[in-house]
């Protein structure tokens, strides 16, 4: 029974979001201890000390000497700390009752965890093993999500298990899958200082990942050109040398018309192509259709620039390519990564000092997460769940049959197709809050609607969780300790700064109590997290993301480990207990397990793949009925859902509501004003936001930051389109149209800001 | 301890991208506890992303001490300008009208002045303030003379400025392009077009002569 117990606007005053304090602390606290961890937001991972007093986390200094940020932090690094000790933080379990004031009545956390089991095993009992669905996430730990993937497949039994990380990474994993054999960005950003070119695709470095700003600013204080391509003058695009004001969803004929001037210039490396790739005649051939007044056509970007984006990135002596979700987030997501891998390797800049390719994760364990088996295909150690040799490996390092493991399940959207069609009944979800988060999310609730049973395990009571028939009290980032691996491919250490409050308990022993309660503890009696790596070392081990050989200590040590990180020779089989890691991928001398000296790329013939990268318009395109291209994004001082970042006082001040960024020609042409209401609707649905006008977009196109739910959700509007290959939701791109609203929205004089 | 003379204060404005980590950074101070003393504006967002962060600039006679009535404005040895000494600040706001930067507040509620004393509890045990520590584009930077033209060849860091009349040398630095800067992109529209527009920044964007490439557009 999973419809909401009560009007949401009373579950909304008794769990918030309200807001925290501003600051915590006064002058005379002195802290008892400086906890050095990481940041709990995105995937840049910044180094962070947090300043603990009597197991309160009363704020923050910066840690200079952790490499990768060297003490920098954006404005939710800084005021993260005051996620803690938040009035809004569930301290106890919860169960559904309509009677109680907000919907939800407090029960003891036994309870709740046979509750739930009981549940589980009542429809797994009536309706098999897969009526049971999991979700995760990828700003849990490496641990957690490894214990995820076995609690689903080993404990429940079931194939349907998926993560956030499908609206995330999922393009760029897949592309690289099939270009490199391996999922990863090929070096450490200090590599991008010093670099000729710099081509941003589709990032808006500066919101979503500022640290990165400084990486490519100081390139371009050392001479590099930087190439920016988005629909938006974002600030990294303000100052950049070349702007490619690309239509959305137009990227992959970009990639193509800019590779085609480059065959036709013969501004590519023959003789790298030649001797580490294979397939370029088909994409050759695929590109030369593209010629440039085609593709100035379809893409929106005059030929003069695709002219100069072919000429800098063609004549470079070094570059570093990257992109995220703005190339990603189309129904053509995995063409578009694949268009931005066939510049590089026609460049032949690849697998050197200065030269490399990266794509921008966003969560906090994007690259982590995507590999040891929360992913609805996947084992751990980035192995395949339909391999019969990776299984059966698999199979003995957990202590069971190979025919045990499940195959595989859906992705994350699919699991909500399969919900709404009664298949799946109970769902446990964990870092996941798919209601602000998935698209046409209207759908979303309706199928949560249809839940027998729902479990949700989170420190705040989630939009999501407001369907949940149990809700289980999880940790917060900084009440746990485990690793995560970071934007460049850094394994590094969470460290815990606070025990968890109240009947609070860290969320691998909630997952554990859980498999207890549902009579099958066997494999999920870890005592610490340290105990879930040691595992997860030897179940990564001889796979693609192989990280036998590191160690917490290790780790520690070195500020980091780039994996694959052996224990063993992969060439000799000798024990390296020193390995050091591998920071750079792809390096002339490199030996890698698949190529075994064959090459340097990830297959058994050692060659990188070119793919032709095909552009497709995209599903749901502006149209005659709906003109305008609708896109979607972040802002800095909010994270995914909001659900932390909407609590934090300050983040909240700095960009309280969404707005409807459009150019002041269309504003014209709607007789809107700056800051007046304005109505966006799309196929699915309509919200009503304030208008702001600025020069700094496409005239075609309007710009909705996601991070709020209800009648403020720009996921209300997008489409539920997704990738054929890595089913990544097409969140950067669909048709909509817009006018001035009568008057206000409703909610404006019932929600606050952040709700 | 003093703020060592060698190391200098750096503001780069064509670094910053407006994310006000410096900001909250600066409310996490001791001194002022939840008050930035840190100006971070828009230039004109309706036109362009273009920020700009101001911080005390510590002039080495600093108007905001020469106008008080009260005598509550002091530089220290090391060229620190320090907020206002509450036992003498009358709040009278002299020091925020005269500030050529922008840069004192009288707080009402408290009756004071207070301003960027370059977080002194921190520069005067040798660390660095925490705005220029935190800030993600070192936009914001503190350090070495050397350090800095070793980092930053295209600008050069300056420290005269002139208003009218008066000619204020500060503690502070503003980094300036060493050869005139390319102006910024601010228009999306010129860069949709085929012919490279003059980039200049164009207050108007609906200019009537101009051929407007959406004219055909339906929305």
């Amino acid at each position: 029974m999973a419809t909401i117990p009560s009007d949401p606007l009373t579950t909304i005053r008794a769990f918030g979001p309200h807001l925290s304090a501003g600051t915590r602390g006064t002058s005379s606290d002195q802290p008892d201890r400086l906890v050095k961890t990481h940041c709990c937001f995105c995937g840049q991972q910044c180094g962070i000390q947090l300043k603990v007093k009597d197991n309160e986390v009363v704020g923050f200094e910066p840690w200079e000497e952790f490499p990768f940020n060297r003490g920098m932090l954006c404005p939710k690094g800084v005021k993260r700390y005051l996620q803690g000790s938040h009035p809004d933080r569930l301290v106890s379990a919860l169960r559904r009752d309509p009677d109680a004031t907000g919907g939800f009545r407090q029960i003891p956390y036994a309870e709740a965890i046979e509750t739930s089991a009981r549940e589980i095993l009542r429809i797994q009992q009536q309706h098999g093993p897969g009526a049971v669905g999991l979700l995760g996430g990828a700003s849990l730990t490496t641990e957690k999500t490894y214990l995820l993937g076995k609690f689903a497949r080993v404990c429940l039994k079931t194939p349907f298990i998926d993560y956030n990380g499908r609206l995330c990474m999922v393009s760029a994993g897949a592309a690289n899958k099939k270009a490199f054999g391996i999922d990863r960005t090929t070096n450490p950003w200090s590599d991008m200082v010093g670099t000729d070119v710099i081509w941003v695709a589709g990032s808006n470095v500066a919101e979503c990942s500022p640290i990165t700003t400084n990486y490519i600013w100081q390139a371009r204080e050392l001479g590099a050109k930087v190439i920016v391509q988005d629909p938006r003058i974002t600030p990294v695009a303000r100052t950049c040398d070349l702007y490619l004001p690309v239509k959305p969803g137009r990227d992959a004929a970009l990639f193509a018309g800019v590779l085609n001037m480059m065959i036709q210039k013969d501004w590519i490396d023959r003789e790298f192509i030649g001797a580490h790739t294979v397939g370029f005649d088909s994409v050759v051939e695929y590109c030369s259709a593209w010629t440039p007044a085609r593709t100035a056509e379809v893409t929106g970007v005059p030929e003069r620039s695709l002219h100069a984006a072919a000429e800098l990135w063609g004549t470079a002596k070094s570059s570093f390519l990257f992109h995220a979700r703005g190339i990603e987030h189309h129904s053509n997501g995995v063409q578009n990564a694949l268009g931005t891998i066939n510049l590089v390797l026609a460049s032949g800049r690849i697998g050197r000092p200065k030269s490399g390719y990266g794509t921008i994760v966003g969560q906090a364990n994007g690259q982590g997460g995507r590999e040891h088996g929360q992913k609805c295909d996947q084992l751990p150690g980035w192995r395949d769940i339909s391999n019969p040799d990776h299984r059966k490996y698999i199979a003995s390092v957990w202590g069971i049959d190979e025919a045990e493991i499940p195959g595989p399940g859906v992705d994350a959207y699919e699991m909500f197709r399969k919900i709404d069609k009664g298949e799946i009944k109970a769902l446990i979800a964990i870092c996941f809050n798919p209601k602000v988060s998935l698209p046409d999310n209207q759908f979303i609730t309706r199928a949560l609607d249809k839940l027998e049973h729902f479990v949700v395990i989170d420190f705040f009571l989630n939009d999501t969780a407001h369907h949940a028939d149990i809700v289980l009290p999880g940790s917060l980032q900084e009440e746990d300790e485990g690793t995560v691996t970071q934007v460049e491919g850094r394994v590094i250490k969470i460290n815990k700064a606070v025990d968890c409050p109240g009947d609070a308990r860290q969320d691998w022993i909630v997952i554990q109590d859980l498999a207890r309660a549902l009579g099958r503890p066997k494999g999920f009696t870890f005592d610490s997290p340290r105990a879930i790596f040691e595992e997860l070392r030897i179940a990564s081990k001889g796979g693609v993301a192989d990280y036998s050989g590191i160690t917490y200590e290790k780790i520690d040590r070195q500020m980091g480990v780039f994996w694959p990180c052996y224990s063993e020779d992969p060439k000799t089989g000798q024990p390296t207990p020193d390995h050091e890691g591998t920071p750079r991928l792809f390096e002339p001398d490199s030996y890698n397990p698949v190529a075994k000296g064959a090459g340097r790329f990830y297959f058994s013939d050692g060659k990188a793949r070119f793919n032709v990268a095909e552009y497709r318009a995209p599903v749901d395109d502006a149209s005659e009925e709906f003109p305008l291209f609708l896109t979607t994004g972040r802002v800095v001082s909010q994270f995914l859902s909001g659900t932390q970042t909407r609590r934090i006082g300050p983040l909240v001040n700095q960009y309280p509501e969404p707005r409807i960024e459009l150019h002041p020609r269309l504003a014209a042409k709607l007789g809107l004003v700056d800051g007046q209401w304005a109505t966006c609707e799309t196929r699915r649905g309509a919200i009503t936001l304030r208008a702001m006008v600025v020069t700094t977009i496409r005239p075609d196109t309007i710009f909705i930051p996601y991070h709020w739910p209800g009648d403020k959700s720009a996921n209300r509007l997008t489409v539920a389109a997704q990738d054929p290959i890595s089913k990544i939701p097409q969140y950067k791109v669909c048709g909509c149209r817009l006018r001035k609203a009568e008057g206000p929205p409703e909610y404006a004089a019932r929600l606050e800001p952040q709700q | 301890m003093p703020v060592p003379a060698h190391l200098e204060f750096f503001i780069d404005p064509s670094r910053c991208i407006g994310c006000q980590a410096c900001v909250h950074a600066c409310t996490e101070c001791d001194t002022h506890r939840g008050d930035s003393m840190i100006h971070l504006e828009y230039v004109d967002r309706a036109q362009s992303v273009q920020t700009v962060p101001v911080v005390c600039m510590h002039c080495e006679q600093p108007t905001c001490a020469e106008v008080c009535p009260a005598d509550a404005i002091k530089r220290t040895a090391d060229g620190v300008v320090q907020s206002a000494r509450k036992p003498r600040c009358i709040a009278c706001g002299n020091c925020v009208v005269a500030c050529p930067f922008g840069v004192p507040e009288v707080k009402i509620d408290r009756q004071i002045m207070m301003k960027c004393d370059m977080c002194y509890d921190r520069t005067s045990v040798g660390k660095k303030p925490m705005c220029a520590t935190v800030c993600p584009s070192q936009a914001l930077f503190f350090g070495t003379r050397e350090q800095m033209l070793a980092m930053r060849p295209q600008s050069m860091p300056t420290n005269q400025f002139r208003f009218g009349g008066q000619t204020i040398t500060t503690r502070v630095n503003v980094m300036v392009p060493r050869t005139p800067a390319r102006p910024p992109i601010v228009d999306v529209t010129a860069a949709m077009e085929d012919q490279a527009t003059n980039r200049t920044v164009r207050l108007k964007v609906f200019s009537a002569e101009e051929a407007d490439p959406f004219a055909a557009v339906e929305v």
